[in-house]
């Protein structure tokens, strides 16, 4: 950020640096402030919590074991796990393929069309994409009805059946946010210098070739921090269940994800301590995921 | 994006949207959804006998404004005591009382709980399990009502019974808003043009649910595709599974003959259809079973809410008759779906004027002329209501009768745990008959699901 606004070279340079870290700061405080209050704060509060008891006495890892014995927590873990691998796969496949493919299409006003279309789902506020998606999955209003009743499902209680809400999930996931990601990749392939795409050609690779060899390997570091965040939010996983539990009248439960689960411990139970330690285990899984990530994508390596 | 990270405060304003969105949940679908929940680890409430209420009060400020808590339903009960009452001063909040009311009430309420304010005076509800985490919390958050705070006189209006549904161990925690007792509803109109006779007993339902089946295909004697089925048909039955033992004791055995013979008459009437498994108050139902219901066994709601609401029958054909009784049973019995409560807060620092409202609201059987939508629990208002509701000539009989019967036989062996017995119901039993397994197969999982939901709340179980 200071770079940008940095002034260029000469006997102004130490006093140009100094003002430009103050812009700098004027940038990014706003961001700080609220980073601190409603992000550092409540995981802060949420560790104290996790490790004490309603009175406030350290309990050590009580709290752990109860949630971890709970009888919906391997359940949850399960739905979230396989949500969560088919929601990578499928962006991590699909995302990159249908970006690559966006980035070849020679006319630029195709291209802009193109980008946009797939960004207009990820436009839609979490909560409001589900709600679409509600009347997509009811075989009585839904506009690809026939679609459903291929697959066998008569009503919406047998659409949101166990066995399918993974993939569901994961559908409805992927198509609010694909586009966002879709964009950024496309970023980051314009990155890559003309000269050695033409180089690449002129040595005789073709699309894939060069695909493979060159465009992948430069934008894997944007490709890491995609799987990255979405690790972070996948293991989330809250409204997409919360939602189609409340529509199919709950034989989706409202504990399905491990996210729920920590919500029916602090708002059903009352057991704030128990529903923070769900929340910190939930946060260990992603930092442990995403320190992989970092480490197998080499992302903080410098070039 | 995903918009995970919010999860709490944003669940609540989902669910209202979805409400808004969807459509199609009128009020009355809450009156059943209940929440689960409770205090894990709390203590009894804190009784007070030297205090004139019973338990200990906040400090009382004469002429202090109260704060209720409604659904858009009972908008209007409100704004009409505010008028009747221009002396008191109340602020009116409208909240989702309408879907899961009870759940929000419950949420908030704990996070009032660890704030140490912020509590309304009265709330409304459109279930009674919040008596269960009510009296429980370690601040005890509602006040009994027949310790002190309002005198047995004006408790003797509401009608027999009208509050065990809030009564734990002798103490009462609601006023109870409505009843919503199941009689036996019956589309008179073709009932006489098919020559059928009305049945009494849950035996000749089903005979005449097997002629129904070959003469009349198509048409449904009853559904079974919601979450308070269980509330219709095994609460009739005298099935032990949602028996309330203590304060946070209950006992469950779904493999009690009541609870098998409520099963099979179930699974016999779903396999030659008819009896529907779909939901009252979706969007199918109105489409293809609408205009398909000969017999519909529930609660008194149902005559506004479904008949007049989601599904429209015509005036002149839908009846009301007294619920069906088991052969066998020692004593007619019938169960409950919903029906609203007021509760009011301890921690009110006008309890006077809280009060007067929660026992005025429960008094009136209309408001501003407008007749209120579900049958009152106060006795008196009950009786104008029934007459009221039935000046249009929609019923094609008297419901009085049908409705008084049912009122008193609502059998008391069903309790109001804090967890919730439907959303148990719907993610066991009904996940299950949607892969086509019977109800009866379903009985052995559904007693575990509630076994666990209760430890897990910190009941003890009895199981046999």
């Amino acid at each position: 950020m200071t770079d940008q606004v940095t002034v260029p070279a000469g006997s102004q340079r130490l006093a140009g640096s100094r003002r430009g870290s103050l812009v700098g700061w004027a940038f990014v405080t706003p961001f700080v402030i609220l980073f601190v209050l409603f992000g550092l704060v409540p995981v802060i509060y949420s560790l104290y919590l996790a490790f004490t008891n309603r009175s406030g006495a350290g309990v050590g890892l009580a709290n752990f074991a109860k949630a971890i014995d709970d009888f919906r927590f391997w359940p949850a873990v399960q739905h979230v796990a396989i949500f969560t691998i088919i929601w990578l796969v499928l962006l991590a496949v699909l995302v990159v393929g249908l970006t690559l493919v966006i980035h070849r299409i020679a006319r630029r006003r195709t291209k802009a069309f193109i980008r946009f279309a797939y960004y207009i789902p990820g436009a839609l506020a979490g909560a409001s994409s589900v709600l679409l998606w509600l009347f997509l999955l009811d075989p009585s209003v839904s506009p690809v009805s026939w679609l459903l009743r291929l697959t066998g499902a008569e009503t919406f209680q047998q659409v949101v059946s166990s066995e399918r809400l993974p993939v569901i999930f994961a559908l409805i996931a992927f198509w609010t946010g694909a586009g966002g990601w879709i964009l950024v990749l496309y970023g980051a392939l314009n990155t890559i210098p003309t000269e050695v795409m033409e180089a690449a050609k002129v040595d005789g690779a073709g699309p894939i070739r060069s695909a493979i060899q060159i465009e992948l390997p430069m934008i894997r570091k944007s490709i890491v921090y995609m799987l990255i965040l979405t690790l972070a939010a996948g293991t989330q996983l809250f409204v997409e269940p919360q939602l189609v539990s409340q529509a199919s009248f709950g034989i989706v439960p409202n504990d399905y994800s491990v996210n729920q689960l920590a919500y029916v411990f602090a708002f059903g139970q009352n057991d704030f301590n128990g529903s923070a330690a769900i929340s910190v285990l939930l946060l260990v899984v992603a930092v442990v995921g995403a320190a992989l990530f970092v480490w197998r994508g080499k992302l903080f390596e410098a070039e | 994006m995903r918009s995970s990270a919010t999860g709490h405060g944003a669940g609540n304003r989902h669910l209202r949207a979805r409400t808004a969105a969807v459509g199609m949940l009128v009020g009355v679908l809450a009156l059943a959804a209940c929440s689960g929940g409770t205090t894990v680890g709390g203590t009894s409430t804190a009784s007070d006998t030297s205090s004139p209420y019973g338990f200990k009060a906040a400090a009382q400020t004469e002429g202090a404004p109260i704060t209720v808590w409604v659904d858009s339903t009972r908008q209007p009960a409100a704004k009409a005591f505010q008028a009747a009452h221009p002396d008191i001063k109340i602020n009116i909040v409208a909240y989702d009382g309408n879907a899961n009311g009870s759940n929000t009430f419950k949420t908030k309420t704990q996070l009032f709980d660890r704030a140490g304010s912020g509590w309304p005076d009265v709330a409304f509800t459109t279930d009674n399990n919040s008596a269960a985490w009510g009296s429980l919390t370690g601040t005890a958050a509602l006040a009994p009502v027949n310790k002190g705070l309002i005198p047995q006189a004006s408790l003797d209006k509401f009608a027999k019974g009208a509050l065990d549904v809030c009564t734990l161990d002798g103490v009462a925690y609601c006023l109870r808003n409505d009843l919503a007792q199941n009689v036996l509803w019956y589309n008179k109109k073709l009932m006489d043009e098919w020559g059928y006779t009305v049945p009494t007993t849950w035996e000749d339902y089903q005979t005449l649910a097997g002629k129904v089946a070959t003469e009349h295909p198509g048409y449904i004697v009853g559904t079974a595709g919601d979450a308070w089925t269980p509330e219709i048909y095994f609460w009739a039955a005298q099935c032990p599974a949602n028996k309330v033992t203590g304060p946070t004791a209950v006992s469950v055995n779904t493999a009690d003959p009541a609870c098998v013979k409520a099963a099979k008459l179930l699974d016999g009437l779903i396999a030659n259809k008819t009896m529907s498994t779909l939901s009252l108050f979706g969007p199918e139902f109105a489409q293809t079973q609408g205009d398909k219901v000969l017999m519909l066994p529930g609660p008194s709601w149902y005559g506004g809410a479904v008949f007049q609401g989601a599904i429209k029958s015509p005036a002149g054909q839908i009846a009301a008759a007294a619920p069906l009784k088991w052969a066998d049973a020692s004593s007619p019995a019938t169960g409950n779906v919903g029906g609203g409560a007021w509760w009011i807060s301890s921690h009110s620092a006008n309890l006077k004027a809280a009060t007067a409202f929660a026992t005025w609201v429960t008094s009136q059987s209309a408001f501003d002329g407008a007749l209120v939508p579900t049958y009152p629990a106060n006795t008196a208002a009950a009786a104008d209501w029934v007459k009221a509701s039935q000046k249009d000539g929609y019923y094609a009989n008297d419901i009085q009768p049908a409705f008084e019967t049912a009122a008193a036989q609502v059998w008391s062996g069903w309790g109001s745990p804090s967890f919730s017995q439907e959303a148990i119901w719907a993610k066991v039993v009904q996940a299950g008959m949607t892969k086509g397994q019977t109800i009866e197969s379903l009985l052995p999982a559904w007693q575990a699901q509630v076994a666990n939901e209760a430890k897990a709340l910190g009941y003890t179980v009895t199981t046999p």
